[in-house]
């Protein structure tokens, strides 16, 4: 727990290093505009504090969030980083949970049936789906799926398209409509990981000494498979899933920029072509504070998973 | 009742052959085994790793079918070949009529389920009316049966949390939760302290009586045998050598493998000064086993034409419940056992029966 | 009883070793210690074979590793040849190890899958910085290899070509290869087949006696510990039950325990019957 604390202040300060020390744009210029006087610039650091010297700015900072729970404030809107976050939340988190859904549903089967069925057309099915999926980059398969689908672009026109996202709240129905898209998109990388995952991970349960002691006890095959040698396979699934989920909560940039979804990974991104250093801040913590939290959490469940990991 | 008389058993295995296709070639892991069992009775397969003692075992239960395995001959229990049923059939009898007790219990009970709900398993798997909670209750009733203490809070345990002893009780307890006909056990107890062995021996033997089950024991320990088998069968390299009743092994062996074996393995009962008398080489390749017969690499007693004879499983003339697979003379025999009863060395033994002047030594 | 004139060449006096117990996952408590060995006194003289039998958890091997300087004990002392080693570093401890060697129980498990069983052999000249010229320490390792019943050729073939027991007399030349004084072997013979266990135990004896080694064999097989040792100790719970002469453990064990142990054992009827001295 305090090492969570510790990877927090360290991570602020790498960004805040990386983002000052590396050249990258100048939020004050970004800000003026064109033909800005240097009077003008001179004013907006000022104002921005970017006049001071570094580690004040970076104390400042600290300080600010960890007595005000503040943030700081966008250089690019003005608006509260905080207040930023929070509404970004939901479209991130309605786009990776429904992901990982998708991934889990699609990989769980496939992975236990290629196990089980080693060598036939399923395993080998699999086995390709997994490469492309893999190599497949989510943004060009972001777009080759917007192209074939998407009722305003598409050849077929079936989903909506880029842009469509409205918050659950809004309107339920289209909330949903608008994410299958994305959901497909997000989780075909992983779906085919984790298919491979469990197919290995499986293949070596089903040889172990207990699958046999259930199959000499006269189990069915299915109830042998699923609730024996599935129940042993899954646990480092369970494991890595937590840590994707930490990961993904942080923005999942490519897919949120494709299908042009308000999460936090598209707000990062545009803070980053802004040099919007407090919101670039913001989301990198939140980031970082997810995956700590994701990780506590895995080790937790793990434990909960596997008894074994529970004596000393 | 000797194994020859197959009438009264319960369960009979005929002329047994396992086969695996590996890339290297067809592993004959077995190569016509027989034998039978009777209820109340305990046989004692004795044998070394590759002497397909397991494999025909597990081939009894039917859990050596896949696509690279050539099964052949019959197993037979109560009549009904196992090598032929269908698989429902063979599910419907495996943990039923016939069960199976495995070697390592820590690996053999899985590890993420409570030892309750595993035995639980077990029973409701072959009785669909038994409720959770009937299945748990005849767990708990069943781990009292075994002497488990407080067996209504081990019920809950994952086996991880028992000592080794208290794990082997438990699959046990689980392979007798459907009171079969026929127990089999693989080494149950040699992953286990001597202390807690003798238990678990004591324990499979007042099981066995008060079930009237035939128990079918298989180790590579003799002294487990002795105490606790009625009949004794030593395999190697796929076949059977000898079979005989339990006393009469120990008092009267027969084939030069089992005097290997019982010549090279210490005793806790023998002075510290006596001799060990190693088998000579290795187990044999069951892609390309000796010719004639499989055991003349390593016999000191070969003779020019072991190698080229393959021997087959007889009884002798004055004991017919004793069969020995050796092409030796019977007359010889006994006399290089009585030499090496003594304490003589085998090529003290061989010399007493070498016929003087003939060209039988190798 | 051997005891008395001459200086042990090694061993410990009242060794302790706990184990920190823990529970819990994301905050770990403590529970406390378990003792592995809880104040055990044993030497072993020049030139005989000690047995030290236990069932699991008696803290045998643990012991064992400690006379080693494997681990480190809690608390106690750790002599060889009256000298205290029990925090021997550096020089001094690579002497050591020179002179005391292991015979562990996995032939598997302790060769490295990716050499040969002549680079595994030549391991001990390559670390401690002997015989350096290459056509010396393959004669050598050749030699050792014959010493131990295998072919000299056989340096060419990695350990999975190799059966159990040929990996075992690996072990053993390769825990010889700096000629050692004392020789612990843990449970030498346990992970093999029934034929092959005389075969090592028969090669052990004879190494003992060309060698002139201190043989320490730690096994639960009380047969075995019977057959090769002079002097046999008992250990339970960390704990050392008895120490005595090999046939007066045996034919009267004064120990409850010891007692126990032994009714456990099951007896093979009949012969062989006693012999002269052992044969091979």
């Amino acid at each position: 727990m305090l090492w969570g604390i510790v990877l927090l202040a360290l991570v602020s300060l790498l960004t805040f290093v990386i983002f000052y020390v590396l050249p990258s744009a100048d939020p004050a210029q970004l800000r003026a505009g064109r033909d800005a006087s240097p009077a003008t610039l001179h004013q907006i650091r000022v104002s921005l504090g970017l006049n001071r010297p570094l580690p004040a700015q970076y104390w400042t900072y600290v300080t600010h969030l960890v007595f005000h729970a503040d943030l700081g404030y966008s250089y690019f809107s003005g608006a509260s980083v905080g207040s930023l976050l929070i509404d970004r939340l939901p479209a991130t988190i309605s786009l990776t949970l429904g992901a990982v859904v998708v991934w889990l549903l699609v990989a769980v089967p496939l992975g236990v049936i290629s196990a089980v069925r080693r060598g036939t057309w399923v395993d080998k099915l699999t086995t390709g789906g997994a490469l492309l999926g893999v190599s497949a980059p989510v943004y060009w398969l972001g777009l080759v799926a917007l192209y074939l689908f998407a009722d305003d672009i598409g050849k077929w026109p079936l989903l909506p398209g880029a842009g469509s996202y409205v918050p659950f709240t809004d309107n339920p129905g289209k909330w949903f409509a608008s994410l299958i898209l994305p959901w497909l998109v997000l989780a075909s990388t992983f779906a085919a990981v984790y298919a491979r995952l469990l197919r290995g991970n499986m293949i070596e349960v089903l040889s172990e000494d207990y699958v046999r002691t259930a199959r000499a006890k006269g189990l069915s095959e299915r109830r042998v498979v699923w609730r024996h040698g599935l129940r042993a396979a899954v646990t480092p699934l369970v494991t890595l899933a937590g840590l994707d989920i930490g990961l993904l909560l942080g923005g999942a940039v490519l897919t949120e920029t494709v299908f042009d979804i308000p999460g936090i990974g598209r707000l990062n991104y545009d803070a980053i072509i802004h040099a919007d250093y407090p919101v670039i801040q913001g989301t990198v913590l939140l980031a970082a504070c997810f995956v700590i939290v994701a990780n506590i959490v895995v080790d937790v469940g793990y434990a909960y998973l596997d008894p074994r990991v529970r004596a000393a | 009742m000797s194994a020859a008389d197959a009438a009264g058993a319960v369960l009979s295995v005929e002329d047994l052959r396992v086969g695996f296709d590996t890339r290297d070639g067809l592993v004959q892991a077995v190569d016509g085994v027989s034998f039978a069992v009777a209820p109340g009775r305990t046989l004692g397969i004795v044998g070394e790793s590759g002497s397909g003692k397991t494999v025909a075992a597990t081939t009894a239960m039917g859990l050596s079918r896949g696509p690279r395995v050539r099964v052949s001959g019959r197993v037979l229990l109560d009549g009904e070949d196992l090598l032929d049923a269908a698989p429902q059939r063979l599910r419907a009898l495996r943990g039923d009529a016939i069960a199976m007790v495995f070697q390592d219990p820590l690996s053999a009970l899985h590890p993420l389920l409570r030892v309750g709900a595993q035995i639980g398993e077990a029973v409701r798997a072959h009785r669909p009316g038994v409720s959770r909670a009937a299945a748990r209750a005849r767990a708990v009733e069943l781990l009292e049966w075994v002497a488990i203490p407080n067996a209504g809070q081990r019920v809950d345990a994952y086996p991880h949390e028992l000592s080794g002893g208290m794990r082997q009780r438990a699959m046990i307890a689980m392979a007798l939760a459907n009171e079969p006909r026929v127990l089999i056990a693989d080494e149950p107890t040699t992953a286990l302290d001597v202390t807690v062995q003798a238990q678990i021996l004591a324990l499979l033997r007042r099981l066995r009586d008060e079930l009237g089950m035939a128990m079918v024991l298989i180790t590579h320990d003799l002294g487990v045998v002795a105490e606790t088998a009625d009949e004794v069968a030593v395999m190697y390299a796929g076949r059977i050598v000898e079979q005989s009743p339990a006393g009469e092994l120990f008092a009267a062996p027969r084939h030069p493998y089992t005097w290997g074996l019982l010549r090279s393995m210490p005793r806790v009962d023998a002075p510290a000064g006596a001799a060990l008398v190693p088998i000579p080489g290795r187990p044999p390749s069951l892609i390309h086993p000796p010719s004639g017969c499989r055991f003349h690499p390593r016999c000191p007693y070969v003779r020019e034409r072991h190698r080229s004879e393959d021997p087959a499983l007889e009884p002798l003339p004055d004991a017919p419940g004793h069969r020995v697979a050796c092409l030796l003379p019977e007359a010889e025999r006994r006399v290089a056992w009585a030499r090496l009863a003594t304490g003589a060395t085998p090529a003290q033994a061989r010399a007493a029966i070498e016929p003087a002047g003939e060209e039988g030594r190798v | 009883m051997t005891a008395g004139s001459a200086p042990p060449l090694a061993g410990g006096e009242q060794l302790v070793k706990r184990f920190p117990l823990t529970r819990g996952v994301v905050f770990r408590r403590r529970l406390g210690d378990v003792a592995a060995v809880d104040g055990v006194t044993l030497s072993v003289q020049e030139g005989e074979s000690l047995g030290i039998v236990g069932e699991t958890g008696s803290g045998k091997s643990t012991l064992a590793r400690m006379l080693l300087n494997l681990l480190e004990p809690t608390s106690g002392v750790v002599r060889y040849r009256g000298e205290d080693v029990t925090h021997a570093r550096g020089a001094q401890l690579a002497a050591l190890r020179r002179k005391r060697q292991l015979v562990f129980q996995d032939p598997a498990g302790s060769l490295n899958p990716r050499k040969t069983i002549g680079a595994a052999v030549a391991d001990p000249f390559a670390i401690h910085g002997l015989l350096p010229e290459r056509a010396a320490r393959a004669r050598r390792v050749g030699e050792l290899l014959e010493q131990v019943g295998l072919e000299a050729a056989s340096a060419n073939r990695y350990p999975h070509e190799l059966s159990g027991g040929m990996r075992q007399r690996v072990g053993i030349a390769r825990a010889i290869a700096l000629g050692p004084e004392l020789l612990v072997a843990d449970e030498p013979v346990s992970a093999l087949d029934v034929s092959i266990q005389a075969q090592i135990l028969t090669l052990l004896r004879e190494l003992r006696r060309e060698l002139g080694l201190t043989l320490v064999l730690i096994a639960h097989d009380l047969a075995v510990v019977r057959h090769m040792c002079d002097r046999v100790a008992v250990m339970h719970d960390g704990r050392l039950v008895e120490v005595a002469p090999v046939e007066e453990l045996y034919r009267a064990p004064r120990e409850a325990y010891t007692r126990e142990l032994l009714a456990a054992v099951p007896r093979i009827p009949g012969p062989p019957s006693a012999s002269g001295p052992a044969g091979g």
